[in-house]
Formats: C-alpha cells, sequence, structure tokens
C-alpha cells in the first residue's frame, strides 16, 4: 500500500484562508491503514481547523480516492459541494491528485506520501519495493537491492558493510549479505557470479502510464 | 599501448608501490605537487582520491592532469557516487586525453557520510559497471551504443577489495566479477595483521590478478581506535594499539610499524605490491620507503 504521513497542522493551516469554506476528504484505503485519511483524522482535524476559525462545511472519508471514476461519482453527491472552496485530501498524493483532476476547487494535501510498503505491525510500516518497473528480486533470493541496500547496488556489496551492517545505518542488514546467506542457503550462490547489466532508467525518470498493459509517455 | 608504469612494474613481476595522496579542500595544489614531485621516482603511480569520504575537494581528475603536467602518473580514482553514465564516460575520455591511463574504479561512500550529508546519491554505476563503461570505451563504443571517434582510450584497470570482511566470500565473489569485468590490479583496504594476509592470498591465488596491500601508517592509539570504531574493513591489533599508546613518538613507531610489515610482505612473496595511505601526512611516506629500503 501507499504510505503516508500526515502533515504538520501548522503546515496546512497557512495553505487556508480564513473564512474560505473547506470540506475534508479522507480515503477508506491506505490512508485509513495507515491513520492518516481515516474518519478519525478527518473529524480530529475539522474540530482543530473550527478552534481556529475555520469554517469546515463537509466532511467524510471517500470509499477510495484514487479511482477517478468512483471519485467523481462522490463528488458529484457530495453535500456542500457547490460551497466549497477548499479541499484538504488526506490521502496520498494520488488521491490529491484525483481530485485535482475532477474539479478546479483548490485542493491541498494534507499527508506526506512517504513510500510503496508493507505494514509489519500496528503503525508499523516498512519499504520493500521501489516499484522500478523491472523486478529482478527473482534473482536475489527475493530481497530487493533498488530497495534495501542504500546504495541500490546490482552487482553485489560495496566494501562498506560493517560487522555485517550496512555503512549507512548500523541498524540494518547488508542487504548484499542477506541476499548471499540466503542465496547460499538456496544453493543457489552462482548467481551471485553473473554480471548484471546496467539498469535502464530510460523508463522510471519520466512519468509512468498503464493502458492496457502498454506504457507510454504521457 | 599503454605505458603505464605501474603496469609495466606489475607485469615485470616487480613490487610495486603506489601511495594515496588527496585533492585538497580548495584551489592550491602545491603541497600535494611537492610531495608527489619529491617521490615520484620511487612510487609507480599516486592514486588520487574522488571526493573522498563523500567530501567536496578538488576533484580527482583535476589533480591527475596536474600531476600529469608535472611528468608524474597517478592512477584516477572513479565512484558511481555523484556522475551518471554520461559524466562518467565523459571523465573517462578527458582523462585518456591527458594521458591518464591507470584508472580505479571504486563504488564510493555513501553521502550520507560526507561533508554534504543532503547531496543525491547517484550510484547508477557501481565497481564492477564502472570497469565495464572504461572497457566499452577502449572498444570504441559508448554506453548507448554510439560509435566514438579515433583514437580510443585505452586504460589500466584496477578495482578495490577489502580483506577483512565478513563474510569473506561475499568480497571474493566480487573480485572474479571485477577481474570478469576488465580489473587488472586491486588496491586493498588498509590491513595490519599479516596472518590476514596470508590467508587472504592464499584464498586469491586462483583468480592470478595483482594485488596491493593497504598499508596505513598509524599516528596514534586513538586513531587506530578510532578506525576500528568507525571505518568498514579496518582491523588494527590490540598489540599495536598498545606499542602506540607506550610509545614517546607514536607516529615514528606508526611508520616503524608500517615498513616492517612492508618488510614482511615482501620477504614472504606475498603480494604484488603495496597501497600506501598516509592520510593527511603524505610527508611520511618518504620515512616508510626509506625504512622499508623500497629503492
Amino acid at each position: 500500500m501507499v504510505i503516508t504521513e500526515s502533515k504538520n497542522f501548522d503546515e496546512i493551516l497557512s495553505q487556508l484562508t480564513k473564512g474560505s469554506n473547506i470540506i475534508i476528504l479522507g480515503c477508506s484505503e491506505c490512508a485509513t491503514a495507515c491513520e492518516t485519511g481515516g474518519s478519525k483524522q478527518v473529524k480530529d482535524l475539522a474540530e482543530k481547523l473550527t478552534e481556529n476559525g475555520m469554517n469546515i462545511i463537509n466532511q467524510k472519508v471517500l470509499n477510495i480516492s484514487c479511482n477517478l471514476l468512483k471519485t467523481k461519482r462522490d463528488l458529484k453527491d457530495l453535500e456542500n459541494i457547490d460551497n466549497c472552496d477548499t479541499i484538504i485530501s488526506l490521502s496520498c498524493g494520488n488521491g490529491v491528485q484525483t481530485l485535482l483532476n475532477l474539479t478546479d476547487i483548490k485542493v491541498i494535501p494534507g499527508t506526506n506520501t512517504l513510500f510503496v510498503g508493507e505494514e509489519v505491525g500496528s503503525n508499523y510500516f516498512i519499504e520493500n519495493c521501489r516499484a522500478c518497473g523491472e523486478c529482478r528480486i527473482g534473482r536475489t533470493a527475493g530481497i530487493c537491492p533498488i530497495t534495501r541496500c542504500s546504495k541500490g547496488l546490482l552487482n553485489g556489496a560495496c566494501g562498506g558493510s560493517k560487522n555485517g551492517r550496512c555503512e549507512v545505518n548500523q541498524r540494518i542488514k547488508c542487504a548484499w549479505i542477506e541476499i548471499y546467506e540466503r542465496l547460499k542457503n538456496l544453493g543457489e550462490l552462482d548467481r551471485l557470479y553473473e554480471i548484471q547489466p546496467i539498469r535502464s532508467y530510460s523508463n522510471i525518470s519520466k512519468r509512468r502510464v498503464l493502458n492496457k498493459g502498454k506504457q507510454d509517455n504521457a | 599501448m599503454p605505458d603505464s608504469k605501474l603496469k609495466k612494474t606489475l607485469d615485470n613481476h616487480n613490487f610495486a608501490i603506489t601511495a594515496e595522496i588527496a585533492p585538497p579542500k580548495g584551489t592550491d595544489f602545491k603541497r600535494q605537487i611537492k610531495v608527489a614531485k619529491r617521490l615520484m621516482d620511487r612510487i609507480d603511480a599516486f592514486n588520487v582520491t574522488d571526493f573522498q569520504s563523500a567530501s567536496v575537494k578538488a576533484s580527482s581528475l583535476g589533480l591527475c592532469i596536474e600531476l600529469i603536467r608535472n611528468k608524474i602518473q597517478p592512477v584516477l580514482q572513479i565512484t558511481g557516487r555523484d556522475r551518471n553514465r554520461i559524466a562518467v564516460q565523459g571523465e573517462l575520455l578527458t582523462a585518456s586525453h591527458f594521458g591518464i591511463e591507470n584508472i580505479l574504479c571504486l563504488t564510493g561512500d555513501h553521502p550520507s557520510h560526507g561533508d554534504n550529508p543532503e547531496a543525491k546519491p547517484v550510484f547508477e554505476l557501481e565497481s564492477v559497471s564502472l570497469l565495464n563503461t572504461a572497457r566499452s570505451l577502449e572498444n570504441g563504443v559508448d554506453l548507448g551504443n554510439n560509435q566514438l571517434d579515433k583514437p580510443y582510450p585505452e586504460f589500466y584497470l584496477g578495482a578495490v577489495t577489502s580483506p577483512v570482511y565478513t563474510p569473506l566470500e561475499v568480497q571474493l565473489i566480487q573480485m572474479v566479477k571485477k577481474i570478469k569485468a576488465g580489473a587488472q590490479f586491486f588496491q586493498t583496504q588498509a590491513v595490519f595483521d599479516i596472518d590476514t594476509v596470508r590467508s587472504f592470498i592464499d584464498r586469491t591465488s586462483q583468480m592470478n590478478t595483482n594485488i596491493l596491500i593497504g598499508v596505513v601508517p598509524l599516528k596514534s592509539a586513538g586513531m587506530a581506535r578510532f578506525m576500528n570504531r568507525e571505518i568498514p574493513g579496518i582491523k588494527v591489533p590490540e598489540n599495536l594499539i598498545k606499542i602506540l599508546e607506550n610509545s614517546n613518538n607514536p607516529v615514528e613507531d606508526g611508520i616503524k610499524i608500517a615498513s616492517d610489515f612492508i618488510i614482511q610482505l615482501k620477504d614472504e612473496n606475498l603480494c604484488q605490491g603495496v597501497h600506501i595511505m598516509a592520510i593527511g601526512a603524505e610527508e611520511n611516506i618518504e620515512k616508510i620507503l626509506n625504512e622499508a629500503k623500497l629503492n
């Protein structure tokens, strides 16, 4: 899922104009799981903004906010939308922009989008995938070197590991030592001797669009 | 054909000596040139570090060009940390134009360790890919598969390795890959223990490559402890730390330890040469050479 954190309240406040009519929209999916855009966070933000003299005219958790057609219907039926001049979106950056694509009303984000991640405990999320578009973990015993090696190296370990830990962050294990250990256990150590070609950045350095399985340059 | 002095020394099975020299954090190269000039007849090549420890300094290429102007042979150290493939290839072509042949390909320290820790890390190419890239340019083709104008560059390519590393097999696999990618010599992280070298050489003998063991003259017990704590791949044995601790002149004793180590490496014929890293005290390199009776 897409991992988000709540923005600092003062930052949200600084983007609002007193007297404007505000709608706060959460998201039932990832932002709810991250406790950044669920019903409680929407309600809390509404209360805090009201205390600060803002005019909240509606608040709602959208049933998934990054689906254009669904959100279009939700906005159409949204009470008080015609009187609204600012929407605060408590979803990931995609959800914020789904709203932007559907309305001329000013939309501001109430969260920071952090990464694509996995929930490993309550309020504990980790990144295991960078969405590089060319998954190669089949060759690295299921451990993603792009995400888990601090340098994103594709051709094995650097010399920087100390006591099996990453030179950048002593709290994490060196991804390439982990890959080595797992491949060794799997009896596939030969894979480490293969020279991996240099990764192509031509696709990921531009906005990516997937349309019926085809990528183009929209 | 390249006329790298380092290559000739190693090809002729003579004991090779390289020494590290860092560009200044500023614009004045006088100190570096002075040290290098004094030692040029005794050293096969001077490694010029590439923004060592991910810190802003004058560039490796710049000091290498200045050394070449003074008829001193450098080893251009190049990392993938700060340059994408376009910049790397351009830098290698420029190096070749100026007559720089020895190239040491390293992945590079992460910027978070440096003096501009918020810098964007590039790492598009790591050590293995850098070697492959240099090879490709030698064959007249860039990484985009475009033909180069003649003459094509000719390099003498090297890489690094770390004998004090657990599990060592990870580094050994990297060495095999680096050789496959074009590395003709290796310079190692500093080693202080002869048994470590013996077992490392034993495990790499099948690779038939040139290994220059890294030597760092210790300046104090504090420096040794700091390196043990902070620097990956460094293990200064306790007995050496004790000697420095009880010494009235730890700098001189550090030089003695380093030169005795080199003598032992040479006597036992363990490696093809040494790589001296004096870390800011390049003036001491001469004393080490004298004490080790090199040249």
